[in-house]
């Protein structure tokens, strides 16, 4: 070996490496390519039929943007009386709820009267017991535990929901895209619905399935979660309770869930970038006056223009003769 | 300490002479980075990605010892201590977030600075070492910024430390035993992640203490220049501060407001969404990627498609292992005595679709296999290896470089005699 690499030299040898690779990888290409040609792979329906996101304006979006307290509270009531018969919120507690806006008061009354009790310990006699929330407790699973979530379920298991919309690429528009979605099938393309119907037969909604083209495997176990204007309650002087609006405030409330500390990044963001803008400024003012004596260079324009100069000589010389003397 | 004009240091107080005598590491960095280094003047903003790197490597020391106070590293315990930290520890979402971009901006940094040393054959003597220590350091972040994203226990966490522990398996007899052995287990599980969080917090220090090194070895010849040319004379440098401590520092703020911008209005954009879900062995995420800064490689990875001789997978892991070590190669590849791209013909026009290159084997790696996605790869991947196993100890053969300038000085200073004097004696 070493007299070999002796006799090749190490850049025979890295050619010949090269070679090899590219020889391999020019088998790839060609085998790839007649099998693309032979067998064109058939597009799936997920990919054919599946939705992008739909275009929804948040008041959160932007380095400006900031929640709205009242969206998040409507979101929260929605959230309270739709999502939470299935769905937990693990790292959420009651007491996040003042950030909406709520008194401790309330939160303390949210808790209490929160329909799913936390477990504990019966402190006489040891036995397993739940006890009413308190605001230090997080938002309880209404289930025990992933088992008895998905025997309740049609064995589907209703995901957790502290993170969802951080857990989904762009999450907040695909939670009201998903929650708005609910269609038949092979509606809403370019393509006639029948023949789409022919090509993609899978695409149809399989036993205690939902079709819903904006979820990644089109049909979804949960079934449509807000169905009818007014489902929940809404106070007085809010937008009217349509489908469309309680999804997007519960969107905005899980957005929240996700990512409480948004305000405060963005405030302190835009405070960063203001005192960096200023330290940049200075630092870049005192670069140039360092480096103003190394940087000086002849160029034939403006004041370093050779007949400038002379101009300039000329001048100081005259000044220094009227005893007007420049020094420099 | 490399040029005979270096000036000596002088301390300026009693103190500092008694201190001097007893323990002279003012002096030292002073020669390092002080007045006492004498820099090739003509550096231009690409020079400032090396001590930009050394900024982020800082900020990710520190952002990660605060973090670590508040990670906890059990397999039950390590996805709700990072959600912990978002929620309840005061501003432990700048923490995590700074840590989190930090990683991403150390190596577009590093990136940038690599790419710089490739096009201004930086790798050349007499600074090989000075290369190959960098690329220690590189594969040092690789290795760190794997393990670190292991850490949070989320569904990308999870299922990237299992195809990438999954490489050690393609190879024959001793791949699978070697992956066991590294993961403590048949999968990633406790024993990995404990480790992880070990060496994750051990490896920062070892790229320092290399960092350290490549510094020492940098400043026996000094560092190189946009023209390639050697230093001759005093007119040739300026010292490092207060010229280049200046350069650096506006442009080390400049910088920072990018990754600002990001960390607080974009903090989540160079992360996957998967990662937000907790680990679960049982499901497999459609579309498993790595890290954006390992795109590329994962490009590679999966160009080889065909079993031929060797399995297809075992032909993309040594692929992909092959193409960064063969930059350690680079110096005595690249056998043109011209350092600097601008005065290569044929090189500049290689090295700019070596870049198109990278980006697109960095897309493609990121992108769903479909088949025009996995032939862009193939081809991008043959590129990459011709590129630098063919195309550059060729064209350093064929290729007839542009006259270089006389020195340094005459380069910047177009040759005015006053001009070109020693800083400060222009006014004398």
């Amino acid at each position: 070996m070493g007299q070999l690499l002796k006799f090749i030299g190490i850049r025979g040898f890295a050619f010949l490496i090269g070679l090899g690779f590219i020889g391999v990888l020019v088998i790839a290409f060609i085998t790839d390519a007649v099998n693309y040609f032979k067998e064109p792979p058939a597009e799936s329906a997920e990919h054919a039929l599946h939705k992008a996101n739909k275009d929804v304006d948040f008041s959160f979006e932007g380095p400006f943007g900031r929640y709205d307290q009242a969206q998040l509270q409507r979101g929260f009531a929605v959230f309270q009386n739709v999502c939470a018969s299935c769905h937990g919120m693990q790292y959420v507690a009651f007491r996040n709820l003042e950030d909406l806006g709520y008194t401790p008061e309330q939160v303390k009354a949210f808790a209490a009267n929160w329909p799913i009790e936390v477990p504990t310990i019966n402190p006489d006699t040891g036995e397993r017991a739940t006890r009413p929330a308190l605001p230090a407790d997080r938002f309880p699973s209404p289930y025990d535990n992933e088992i008895a979530a998905r025997a309740a379920n049609n064995n589907a298991y209703p995901p957790d929901m502290s993170l969802i919309a951080k857990a989904r690429p762009d999450g907040a528009a695909y939670i009201y895209s998903l929650l708005t979605g609910y269609q038949e099938p092979y509606q809403g393309y370019d393509e006639p619905a029948a023949e789409l119907a022919e090509r993609f037969p899978e695409a149809q909604p399989g036993d205690g399935l939902y079709h819903n083209p904006w979820f990644p495997n089109l049909n979804i176990a949960m079934p449509a979660p807000i169905t009818a204007d007014g489902q929940v309650e809404y106070p007085e002087g809010a937008p009217e309770a349509t489908v469309e609006q309680m999804s997007a405030d519960v969107a905005a409330f899980l957005m929240w869930a996700a990512e409480p500390k948004a305000d405060t990044r963005k405030n302190a963001g835009l405070a960063v970038l203001i005192f960096l803008a200023f330290a940049t400024t200075f630092a870049y003012l005192s670069y140039r006056q360092i480096w103003a004596e190394a940087k000086r260079k002849v160029v034939a324009k403006g004041p370093l223009d050779p007949e400038h100069m002379a101009e300039r000589e000329e001048a100081k010389a005259e000044a220094a003769e009227a005893g007007r003397g420049v020094k420099g | 300490m490399s040029f005979a004009w270096a000036k000596p240091y002088e301390p300026k107080t009693q103190l500092g002479h008694w201190i001097d005598q007893r323990l002279p590491l003012p002096r030292m960095v002073h020669g390092a980075v002080g007045g006492g280094y004498p820099v090739p003047r003509n550096l231009n903003y690409a020079w400032n990605f090396g001590v930009l790197a050394g900024v982020f490597l800082m900020i990710q020391i520190v952002t990660g010892i605060v973090l670590a106070m508040w990670y906890n590293s059990g397999i039950a315990t390590a996805f709700s201590s990072v959600e912990h930290v978002m929620r309840d520890v005061n501003s432990g979402w700048f923490l995590r977030y700074a840590h989190a971009n930090g990683a991403s901006f150390f190596f577009i940094v590093v990136y940038i600075h690599i790419f710089r040393g490739l096009f201004y054959g930086s790798y050349k003597a007499p600074r090989e070492l000075v290369w190959m220590l960098g690329l220690v350091v590189y594969l040092l972040m690789m290795a760190t910024a794997f393990m670190g994203y292991v850490l949070p226990w989320g569904q990308m966490s999870y299922w990237g430390a299992q195809v990438i522990t999954g490489f050690f398996s393609a190879f024959p007899v001793v791949g699978e035993p070697l992956r066991v052995f590294l993961l403590g287990g048949f999968a990633p599980d406790q024993a990995a992640l404990t480790r992880f969080f070990s060496l994750h917090y051990l490896l920062p220090f070892v790229i320092a203490a290399v960092v350290i090194l490549k510094t020492w070895a940098l400043h026996i010849p000094g560092s190189s220049n946009p023209t390639g040319v050697d230093v001759k004379t005093e007119k040739d440098t300026l010292p490092f501060h207060p010229f280049f401590t200046a350069k650096d520092g506006w442009f080390v703020l400049a910088f920072l407001m990018l990754y600002a911008a990001v960390l607080f209005f974009a903090p989540n954009a160079l992360g996957h969404p998967d990662n937000y879900i907790e680990a679960n062995p049982l499901a497999t995420p459609a579309h498993i990627v790595p890290e954006w800064y390992f795109l590329p490689f994962y490009g590679i990875l999966k160009a080889f498609t065909v079993d031929f001789i060797l399995p297809a997978k075992l032909w993309g892991v040594i692929a992909m292992f092959g193409s960064i070590l063969l930059l350690f190669l680079l110096p005595w590849l690249d056998r043109s005595p011209i350092r600097s791209g601008h005065y290569r013909p044929m090189f500049k026009v290689f090295f700019a679709i070596l870049i198109v290159d990278v980006l697109l084997l960095g897309w493609a790696g990121g992108a769903e296999p479909t088949a025009p996605v996995v032939a862009v790869m193939q081809i991008a991947t043959a590129y990459y290896f011709a590129h630098f196993l063919i195309i550059l100890p060729l064209i350093s053969k064929f290729e007839k470089p542009l006259p270089l300038p006389n020195s340094i000085s005459s380069s910047v200073l177009h040759g005015e005699a006053e001009e070109s004097a020693p800083y400060g004696l222009a006014k004398a």
